[in-house]
């Protein structure tokens, strides 16, 4: 449940984003997450962007907690525990499109690895763009979408998961990324009738199910989550509007 | 069969959600209402919002868990919104925290004042500063506490005490000769986890509160203690995950028990399947109530 593991091997992923991998025999699924911890830091709920028995974290440096990541070497300690929560059911549909947004690309890799699914990317420029060479040796065909359109589609993925929908007709949506992106990723499916999964983030504070700070509604996104059903957000009140901090008080986001 | 009372409380389900577990927002103390449990004891709430002590506030550790979360909460105007959704779907006891028997009333009353079923004074916690386990292992302090809360609500007062004392009799007695209507014990057993891999301790605040199936038989101790010095109701929490531990709290003199690490380890099920399991151990030998378990075991 609980582990100290060792950095084996650091990759640069772009300017502000390191993949840190190592070896940890703790069987985890597409999705999951783990909690993060060295001295010096709060600890952070993480993504897994590889499930076997070689696994990684792919870190992007967003504060003070990221920061001290980045900071680690070869043969560093990480304690970590987990691995927490629901992740991707890749059972129930063939026809798949993956959608990675940002950093939250990491978290869609395995899912692009075990289905060799379509893809796309997408970030704020060219040089956001994390991942892209894993996820084209499985994916069957990757798309970029970049903001300022200095790679690929210029759009974001919204516009563009809307074109491909038209031309291919998938059966269902994966994703994770910034909320806002899959807010209005989520409003697409609705409306062009296409299921969807989501990976969804709150602030963690035990990220076991316990303590109930990382709920949006009555969902744990720790327990509950971090996967959810488009059925299940269709019910969630909190979903693209709103989150609460540590003291759980609401803040707004939209 | 598994109606219960804790003094003028009456429970159609012996269990509740203990406080701190999934009762920070009004959906979820929904949620686990109708997950199967009597009652939802809220997170502890105090005059401010608190963001609580920063992460690592948790682990797991063998036998249960530890956590030091440092009484997070939005403050008792915001939880107002938090209550006024919840009440309308069950009993709400409202749980709080102060540090002054002024402080401990003027919350009582906004909760009685929120619609809640009773308030729990959270006289118990192991990791707060200046809250919690600092005034609650005074029997004087305990004793003035719930004086004043009773003197300032009419909705029942309980008091949740804490384990890590040589005195939870003189404690429970306090609650009593101050009017308090119930004890709750046990709160989490002070305790702390060292990495050593890192020579240092896990936990932000450094010490925590241990809860889990590795604090029950404390807890079942601490019960039938209590039961020998007062008349007034217990209410047994600590370390219960199925019927069995919950059978042992009420014979050792518990009316009613709260769950919480099991709702991590076992899910929001563990209220149904307790439930269903008690009532089938009750009809197999004998207990045509709940009442007629209470305190079997001092007889």
């Amino acid at each position: 449940m609980s582990d100290v593991v060792k950095v084996i091997s650091i990759t640069e992923e772009a300017y502000d984003t390191k993949t840190f991998e190592f070896q940890w025999d703790e069987k985890a699924s597409p999705g999951q997450f783990i909690m993060v911890w060295v001295p010096g830091m709060e600890e952070i709920p993480m993504s897994l962007s590889k499930t076997n028995r070689i696994k990684s974290i792919t870190v992007k440096k967003i504060g003070k907690d990221t920061e001290r990541l980045h900071g680690l070497g070869l043969g560093d300690s990480i304690r970590i525990r987990g691995p927490y929560g629901n992740g991707f059911d890749l059972k129930k549909n063939k026809n798949m499109l993956i959608i990675g947004g940002g950093v939250g690309t990491a978290a869609v890799i395995p899912v692009i690895k075990e289905t060799g699914a379509d893809t796309i990317i997408g970030a704020r420029t060219d040089k956001d763009v994390i991942m892209d060479d894993v996820a084209g040796q499985y994916a069957k065909n990757l798309w970029i979408a970049t903001d300022d359109g200095s790679r690929g589609f210029h759009g974001n993925v919204v516009q563009l998961m809307r074109e491909k929908i038209q031309e291919k007709r998938y059966d269902t949506v994966l994703a994770c990324g910034p909320e806002i992106m899959q807010y209005y990723l989520y409003k697409a499916c609705v409306e062009l009738g296409t299921d969807c999964q989501l990976s969804l983030e709150r602030h963690m504070k035990c990220g076991a199910g316990v303590c109930g700070c990382c709920v949006m509604d009555e969902m744990r996104v720790c327990r509950d989550g971090p996967v959810f059903t488009k059925e299940q957000i269709s019910r969630m009140k909190d979903f693209g509007t709103s989150k609460r901090d540590e003291a759980g008080r609401i803040i707004k986001i939209r | 069969m598994l109606e219960t009372s804790v003094g003028k409380l009456r429970l159609e389900r012996p269990g509740m959600v203990a406080s701190g577990i999934m009762d920070e927002t009004g959906q979820s103390m929904i949620r686990m209402l109708s997950s199967g449990a009597g009652a939802v004891v809220t997170k502890s709430i105090g005059s401010r919002p608190n963001p609580g002590h920063p992460n690592p506030t948790f682990t797991e550790l063998k036998g249960g868990y530890i956590n030091a979360m440092g009484l997070p909460n939005p403050g008792i105007e915001l939880f107002g919104e938090e209550m006024a959704v919840a009440v309308k779907s069950g009993n709400i006891i409202g749980s709080i925290y102060g540090s002054s028997p002024e402080e401990f009333s003027t919350l009582a009353g906004k909760m009685e004042e929120y619609g809640a079923a009773a308030v729990e004074l959270n006289l118990s916690c192991p990791h707060a500063k200046g809250y919690g386990i600092e005034l609650g292992t005074d029997p004087a302090i305990v004793k003035a506490v719930v004086s004043a809360v009773k003197s300032s609500v009419s909705i029942p007062v309980w008091t949740k005490l804490t384990p890590n004392t040589h005195l939870i009799k003189n404690l429970a007695s306090a609650v009593q000769e101050a009017g308090g209507d119930a004890v709750v014990a046990i709160n989490t057993v002070k305790a702390m986890v060292i990495s050593p891999q890192f020579g240092k301790p896990i936990l932000s605040n450094k010490f925590g509160g241990l809860s889990g199936p590795a604090i029950r038989s404390i807890g079942v101790r601490a019960v039938f203690d209590i039961r020998t010095a007062v008349d007034i109701p217990i209410v047994g929490v600590g370390g219960i995950s199925d019927w069995k531990d919950a059978a042992q709290y009420m014979m050792a003199g518990a009316s009613a028990f709260q769950i919480g690490s099991a709702i991590g380890t076992k899910g929001i099920e563990v209220f149904e399947n307790i439930n269903r399991d008690l009532e089938r151990f009750m009809k197999d030998y004998g207990y045509g109530s709940i009442s007629d378990m209470v305190g079997v075991a001092h007889e």
